[in-house]
């Protein structure tokens, strides 16, 4: 159990590149925090810094209020869980996961009863003798999380620990590992690169981007107040629809039509001195089918006709997609988003817009559909700094 | 699977009559030095494939010869030395190279391809100059020596290649595990390393063991001939003999450490022992 207290840290390499970025942030004891960017944004630089795999170049670590920066990973006392689980494959599982208490040189007893504790809690009892090579995927990602628990170490630090399994053993797992973080009450420190584990793992969300912290939050509210562009297209499945627009007299003029925004919008664009031309951006299910609306529910937003392009009925929703005329939204952060999503190809004409509508909606692929957005709901970004204009703390 | 060459028994007569064409190939001249090992002095010539005759004479008289007992406890301790210290910096200069990144790796890597490549006769005779100014000449050091020079760049390249399948992740794992460098390494990658290094060790050992050129110029006697050199200096029973049987039964005699030290050590070749660490 510890608190992790990351100050000013920066990791730049030798050739130059900088990694990491003066990141500033304090872990509480117990948090369960997560790291989440696209590949490259030095999510696991940062995880190896704590780890102390890497060397830090500037800045202090702390756990538990004492500086770790030049103490060898061995010294921590903090168990890690590796994307590719590494599992010593010339030793059963049962020696895997004794490993970690045979250096700390445990008494032959005590390492039997922790590694049995842990198998229990891990459901591997009757795997204890196994060799790696002969268990299944799951069966080795838990191993690898076995062998972190038994020691009780201050943090775990999971480094992707799911992205190898397949996609309904994922959603499993992950439900283990946050009950599992619950149960041991352990400080946590987890990089993803998926947005839903971002949204469902975590008590925070730490984003970042080229090294540098975008934002720090709790899911619900880096979803509903993205810092700026990056965060917002970044948070959230399907993505933000992000338009380019024109703000004038409190009115916002897009692809889509004319709108008036909220007072509430209108205000927080007002105090952040937001210039004429801006992007707008609105999250999927704050469009929904026209047709299904009284009057009085619809004196909030703006109306719009389009026909389908694509519906894709979910059971539960529909996700409508059409195509609205006019440039695509442009900026530094979409681009890289959409690069790293490896959709660089889609706006031949005009930029592509996600719905999702109620499953009653009659909207049907190629036929036009009256579609209503909440005016509340769009927030504003600057389309040169990526600044969220609507941005409420 | 695509069928080559039709159906499958015709595949399997034209595989095996290759298969016993390469064994034929491999086996039919040592079959012939133990048939002739066996032959006495007298149907040497006898152009028979089995000795109709059969005698152990040529071994009684090569283990009568001081000569060549002497260049079996040579050979054995010269091979054997030489390959644990090649094996030992070799395992360390392997992993080194897979690992880490310092300044001049290329250079080391290159230089030791060139020795690989050097032709060995060509430094026959400065080894022979500089090995009796320093005293060497004809001692078991003097012949470690070159043998470690020339057998280095095979260890080092063939561990290395073995290293690099080691996961690194693996050894990062070690460490958060509470390892040192030396635990992480003993205990996790030098056991997945094993089947390397006993290959390594079996092909320095063959070529120390097999080595002529350096064996016949840098010994002059007993003290450090080994036996591939002390065959050469075989002699008839007259001088209008020549010691067919003998060197037949000495060859004999120097090929089964060879293929002890083989069996013994194959069975730690096992492949694919890392199967299982990483991925799903």
């Amino acid at each position: 159990m510890a608190e992790i207290v990351l100050d000013k840290l920066t990791k730049r390499y030798p050739d130059g590149a900088l990694a990491v970025s003066e990141v500033d942030m304090k872990i509480a004891d117990g948090e369960f925090i997560i790291l989440v960017g696209p590949s490259g944004c030095g999510k696991s630089t940062m995880l190896n810094m704590i780890a102390g795999l890497e060397d830090i170049t500037s800045g202090e670590l702390r756990i538990d209020g004492q500086r770790v920066n030049e103490k060898a990973p061995k010294d921590r006392d903090i168990a890690m869980v590796f994307q590719s689980y590494a599992l010593y494959p010339h030793m059963s599982v049962r020696e895997n996961m004794a490993f970690p208490l045979r250096l700390a040189k445990v008494d032959d007893a005590t390492v039997k009863s922790k590694v049995e504790e842990a198998a229990q809690i891990l459901d591997l009892t009757q795997h204890l003798d196994r060799k790696p090579a002969n268990l299944s995927g799951g069966q080795r990602q838990r191993v690898a999380m076995g062998r972190a628990i038994v020691r009780n170490p201050k943090a775990f630090l999971m480094d992707e620990p799911l992205s190898n399994l397949d996609a309904k053993l994922r959603v499993q797992m992950r439900t283990s590992v946050s009950k599992l973080q619950k149960q041991l009450a352990t400080t946590t420190v987890y990089v993803t690169h998926d947005q839903t584990e971002a949204m469902t793992l975590g008590d925070r969300v730490v984003v970042l981007r080229g090294g540098v912290v975008q934002q720090i939050g709790s899911p619900q509210f880096l979803y509903e107040n993205p810092a700026n562009l990056f965060v917002a297209g970044f948070i959230g499945s399907p993505a933000m629809n992000f338009l380019p627009g024109t703000l004038e007299n409190g009115q916002l003029s897009t692809g889509l039509g004319a709108l008036t925004l909220s007072d509430r919008v209108r205000r927080l664009a007002e105090e952040a001195k937001a210039p004429r031309e801006v992007i707008a951006g609105i999250r999927p299910e704050h469009f929904e089918d026209a047709n299904l609306m009284d009057d009085s529910a619809k004196s909030g937003g703006s109306t719009f006709t389009a026909t389908v392009d694509v519906l894709e009925s979910m059971g539960s929703d529909k996700f409508v997609y059409f195509t609205v005329e006019g440039e695509a939204a442009t900026s530094a952060e979409l681009d890289e988003l959409a690069a790293d999503a490896g959709s660089h190809e889609l706006s031949d004409s005009g930029s592509q817009l996600v719905t999702r509508l109620s499953a009653s909606s009659a909207a049907a692929e190629g036929h036009p559909v009256d579609v209503w957005f909440d005016a509340d709901k769009v927030q504003l970004f600057d389309p040169k700094t990526g600044k969220n204009l609507t941005y409420a703390e | 699977m695509a069928v080559i060459g039709g159906s499958t028994t015709g595949r399997k007569v034209r595989w095996t009559i290759v298969d016993i064409a390469i064994v034929a190939y491999a086996l039919i001249p040592v079959l012939w030095t133990l048939s002739l090992s066996f032959k006495t002095a007298e149907s040497q010539t006898d152009k028979k494939f089995f000795p109709s005759e059969w005698t152990f004479q040529n071994y009684r008289d090569i283990f009568s010869t001081n000569e060549f007992v002497r260049a079996l406890v040579n050979s054995i301790g010269i091979a054997l030395i030489a390959t644990l210290i090649a094996v030992v910096l070799g395992t360390m200069a392997a992993y080194a190279i897979a690992r880490l990144d310092f300044p001049g790796k290329q250079v080391l890597v290159g230089v030791s391809l060139l020795i690989a490549m050097f032709p060995q006769v060509s430094l026959v005779s400065p080894l022979f100059e500089m090995e009796r100014q320093l005293g060497i000449f004809d001692t078991w050091p003097g012949l470690i020596l070159p043998y470690i020079t020339f057998a280095l760049p095979l260890a080092i390249y063939t561990l290395s290649a073995f290293f690099r399948e080691i996961p690194w992740e693996l050894e990062k794992a070690a460490k958060m595990d509470g390892a040192t460098p030396a635990q992480a390494f003993r205990r996790v990658i030098a056991p997945l390393a094993a089947p390397g290094v006993f290959t390594t060790a079996i092909l320095v050992f063959i070529f120390c063991w097999n080595d002529f050129l350096f064996a016949i110029s840098l010994t002059s006697t007993e003290a450090s001939r080994t036996v591939p050199a002390a065959l050469s200096f075989f002699t008839g029973a007259s001088q209008f003999e020549a010691p067919t049987g003998t060197i037949s039964a000495a060859a004999v005699v120097i090929t089964i450490p060879i293929i002890v030290f083989v069996l013994f050590f194959q069975r730690r070749i096992v492949a694919g022992l890392t199967s299982g660490a990483v991925k799903g």
